[in-house]
């Protein structure tokens, strides 16, 4: 499936995502990171830590509803793969980052930022797998 | 305050992530598929994000504490183990399988889309797993 070349949308997206990531450590010291802030979410330590991870999950979720809001249409979401291949797909993430401890907004994002070598090299190693990930399922097995 | 202030910094990752194109798979999967329907936005996603985020990170961590907490909350390890590169590589076999990160995914709920809810699913299914081996 073709998608359109959008470097201005995904410019300016990009610099909201880092403006978050800024605005949550200059807050309440956090990192911005989707993995980290769900887990705590779903096994909270106390209920204070676990009310700014709802309030920051529950923003995520309005932000398609602000686009919808301003623009007059939800973000695109198109899916190419199988149901299937989202419930391994997801299981798989989900067992990756939590031993790997970040995805791509904590280790990609905000410890790329800090210049923190574990994030560097997760980031380098979670590209190269999934670049040969979809290489072999688009080109190998012609999915 | 705390609360509100949270919420909205959600809304405008939310926003971010909608308008990135990260909350949609077709677009995530090509930017990977540099030897067939290659789309390079991403690499503007993520440049835009790690640049605002660099140098927002060096003026907001020169203060002694974040405004409404006593205290930044940074990782310190620096060390690089199995389960970190592990996981990782682990993490990218399953993005390429499904075209959804969870930075990508929890925003993209709120499009209300089937598959999206199944991935989350799936995905919160798998942190439990590894949380429990």
């Amino acid at each position: 499936m073709e998608t359109v070349f959008t470097p201005y949308q995904s410019l300016g997206g990009g610099v909201l995502i880092g403006l978050a990531s800024v605005m949550l450590m200059a807050t309440i010291g956090r990192i911005m990171g989707a993995t980290g802030i769900l887990a705590g979410f779903l096994q909270p330590s106390n209920s204070s830590d676990w009310a700014w991870r709802a309030a920051v999950l529950l923003g995520m979720i309005t932000g398609p509803v602000v686009v919808m809001l301003v623009s007059g249409e939800f973000p695109a979401v198109q899916v190419p793969v199988s149901t299937a291949m989202l419930v391994v797909g997801g299981f798989i993430v989900g067992i990756g980052v939590t031993f790997g401890a970040g995805c791509t907004s904590g280790h990609g994002v905000c410890g790329m930022a800090r210049l923190s070598p574990r994030s560097i090299v997760a980031t380098v190693t979670f590209m190269i797998t999934t670049g040969i990930t979809v290489y072999l399922i688009r080109h190998v097995f012609g999915a | 305050m705390r609360l509100i202030s949270t919420y909205m910094i959600g809304v405008v990752f939310g926003v971010g992530i909608s308008i990135s194109g990260m909350a949609n798979p077709a677009k995530v999967l090509n930017f990977f598929d540099v030897a067939g329907t290659w789309d390079p936005s991403l690499a503007f996603v993520m440049g835009g994000a790690l640049i605002v985020t660099f140098l927002g990170y060096r003026f907001v961590l020169r203060n002694l504490a974040p405004m409404m907490s006593p205290s930044f909350q940074l990782p310190t390890r620096r060390d690089l183990d199995l389960p970190l590169i592990g996981g990782s590589a682990f993490f990218g076999i399953g993005w390429g399988i499904s075209g959804f990160c969870p930075g990508g995914a929890l925003p993209a709920i709120g499009t209300g889309n089937v598959d999206v809810l199944i991935f989350v699913g799936a995905l919160i299914g798998g942190i439990f797993a590894a949380k429990a081996i």
